[in-house]
């Protein structure tokens, strides 16, 4: 094996270094597993053999899991399983979307702040604080309030709540890069800022970003669960797990289990992405060997 | 050193004033016309005219907004639709609920994470290093509001312990008080313990591994003073500085956990607000909010200068 090892080490990219260190990262590993997992269930949705989420049944209200309801059932009959996994979707596509909207608002806005400088970057630098200076959660609140409330409307509030902790990070990364010689260089070869900023100055500030985005992935799923929760995400009676709970909180006696199940699975995913943006900070760190 | 303070002050009003942008121009967010909502069942025209009269929204917005701002910093942030009451002093009124909970939310993860933190780096690489990084990353990792409810379920459903809810006011009755926010002030510190216990534990690293260590050892110090009085003291910067922080994020999570346990605070407060469309109120506690964040973080820096004997010099 070391035979092959070697020389594939002497010439190995960052990306490979980066991914062969994520592996050897048990809790990496871990998060990568659970990420995957809810991912594909939230995916395979409409395909799996499960019972139609939203279908009541007068006949089957608030039964404890069994062979037929392996999770139980909810307060209309609704198989708790069934919306367990059409609830990941909405809890994990708010996740995903709205982080991913953050960082292509974020990330461009940090990029030409630090490398133009200048009014811009004053002005940009002054409402990022300005918006780190509320809590997020109050930041969310306010605009799904003023928004109206539904899921769509949820993830926008949350992507505009984390969008400045992009830009500021960003922002940094590139002031910190833009004096590097590589970029010195690529000026004085007669590139333009365009071309230095998407080919120099992006990839190199792209680590931090990523890790950043892995662990604000977290904080969004919370984030959700939490507007859905006070009944601004998610309407019914579609299901996400934040919804899930406002509901169960009313049953806490008569059927716990419609509140274990979600708020597990709240806490799995959560706990996945924050292993995984853990193990990707190690990994994607330079000075670590 | 009040020069340091005085530039700090002179710094964070840019940034109120963006937060007041923000905050005014959420009411432009609203579907259709504000004084209709404001307005709620009364459709008399004369009464509709003298509501856009008394908020100026015949005004063009810049106008509204120098309004709206000259009458928020006289304290008038608007009557609230639900009670008739000013704002201001709703606020002032639930706001003394949500800071007794902060505050015992705080003590609750000083207690828990600190000493948690010195552990697991004295016994850094051992069992109780990796007990305690599990439990900071599960405090970071669950939803507080179900920590609540499970809570709940478990304390006062099954075990009859602690009351699942209601509210006392510390000065009637402190014991009672003191009872019912105990699992509130657990469910809202948690978060905060394990974020308490990761730094601590980073910066307890950081100075264990410093010379003065080694020379307090080499003197023949017991471990304990080593640790405590020659370590601890010198990683307790940071977290100081973190706690001024981690305040202002309280207030945020007071939103959730007000609402399990029906505590009657600030949080409860904004949510009622937006579920009854009572906007000025929604703003109100959004400034008011952005506001005590703002100050924390100004205690925090002002702090962290104050504890910083080198900093103090570079004064």
């Amino acid at each position: 094996m070391s035979a092959i090892d070697t020389p594939e080490t002497a010439i190995s990219s960052p990306t490979n270094r980066a991914w062969r260190k994520l592996k050897a990262h048990k809790g990496a590993l871990v998060g990568l597993g659970i990420v995957g997992f809810f991912t594909l269930l939230a995916l395979a949705a409409p395909l799996l053999p499960i019972p139609d989420p939203n279908a009541t049944s007068w006949t089957a209200i608030r039964k404890a899991p069994s062979l037929l309801h392996p999770l139980g059932t909810d307060e209309l009959g609704r198989d708790i399983l069934a919306r367990m996994i059409w609830g990941a979707r909405a809890s994990l596509s708010a996740g995903f979307f709205s982080v991913t909207l953050a960082v292509s608002i974020g990330v461009p806005l940090g990029i030409l702040s630090g490398y133009f400088g200048k009014w811009f970057d004053i002005l940009v630098s002054r409402v990022t604080e300005a918006f780190l200076a509320m809590p997020f959660l109050i930041t969310a609140i306010a605009l799904a309030a003023f928004l109206g409330p539904s899921l769509i409307n949820s993830m926008i509030a949350i992507a505009l709540s984390a969008l400045p902790i992009f830009v500021r990070l960003t922002r940094g990364q590139v002031l910190a890069v833009k004096t590097e010689e590589y970029v010195e260089g690529a000026r004085s070869i007669g590139l333009g800022p365009v071309a230095i900023m998407v080919r120099y100055i992006f990839p190199n500030v792209l680590p931090p970003i990523l890790v950043q985005a892995t662990l604000t992935v977290a904080t969004a799923i919370i984030a959700e669960a939490s507007l859905s929760f006070l009944g601004l995400g998610q309407q019914p009676p579609a299901a996400s797990w934040g919804s899930m709970l406002n509901v169960a909180k009313n049953f806490l006696v008569q059927a716990p289990w419609m509140a274990v199940w979600p708020g597990s699975a709240i806490f799995l995913v959560v706990i996945g992405f924050n292993l995984l943006g853990d193990g990707l900070r190690d990994a994607l760190d330079p000075r670590s060997a | 050193m009040y020069a340091f303070i005085a530039r700090r002050i002179l710094l964070a009003i840019p940034t109120l004033l963006i937060i007041s942008l923000f905050v005014f121009s959420l009411q432009k967010l609203l579907p259709g016309d504000p004084v209709l909502v404001m307005a709620g069942e009364e459709r008399d025209p004369a009464g509709i005219e003298a509501l856009r009269e008394k908020y100026h929204l015949n005004d063009p917005v810049p106008m509204q907004y120098i309004a709206w701002l000259g009458n928020a910093l006289q304290g008038d942030l608007g009557i609230s639709l639900r009670t008739n009451q000013p704002v201001l002093s709703l606020i002032a009124e639930k706001l003394p609920v949500t800071l007794q909970l902060a505050v015992m939310s705080m003590t609750f993860a000083l207690l828990l994470g600190i000493p948690m933190g010195i552990l697991a780096a004295v016994k850094k690489n051992t069992a109780i290093d990796y007990v305690a990084s599990v439990l900071a990353l599960s405090g970071l990792s669950v939803a507080n509001f179900w920590l609540g409810i499970m809570l709940i379920l478990l304390v006062s459903v099954h075990l009859g312990w602690l009351p699942a809810s209601g509210y006392q006011p510390f000065f009637v009755d402190p014991l009672l008080s003191l009872k019912t926010m105990l699992m509130p002030s657990f469910v809202l510190g948690n978060a905060l313990a394990a974020s308490m216990m990761r730094h601590t534990r980073s910066s307890m690293i950081g100075v264990l591994s410093s010379d003065y260590i080694r020379t307090a050892r080499a003197k023949g110090l017991s471990e304990r003073s080593v640790i405590l009085s020659h370590g601890f003291r010198n990683a307790v910067l940071p977290i100081v500085t973190l706690s001024a922080l981690l305040f202002g994020e309280l207030l945020a999570g007071a939103v959730l956990t007000e609402q399990i346990f029906t505590i009657p605070g600030f949080g409860k407060l904004i949510v009622d607000a937006v579920f009854t469309r009572d906007y000025a109120v929604v703003q109100g506690v959004v400034l008011c909010t952005a506001f005590g964040f703002i100050t924390m973080n100004l205690i925090a820096d002002v702090l962290y200068v104050l504890l910083n004997p080198r900093m103090r010099a570079s004064l």
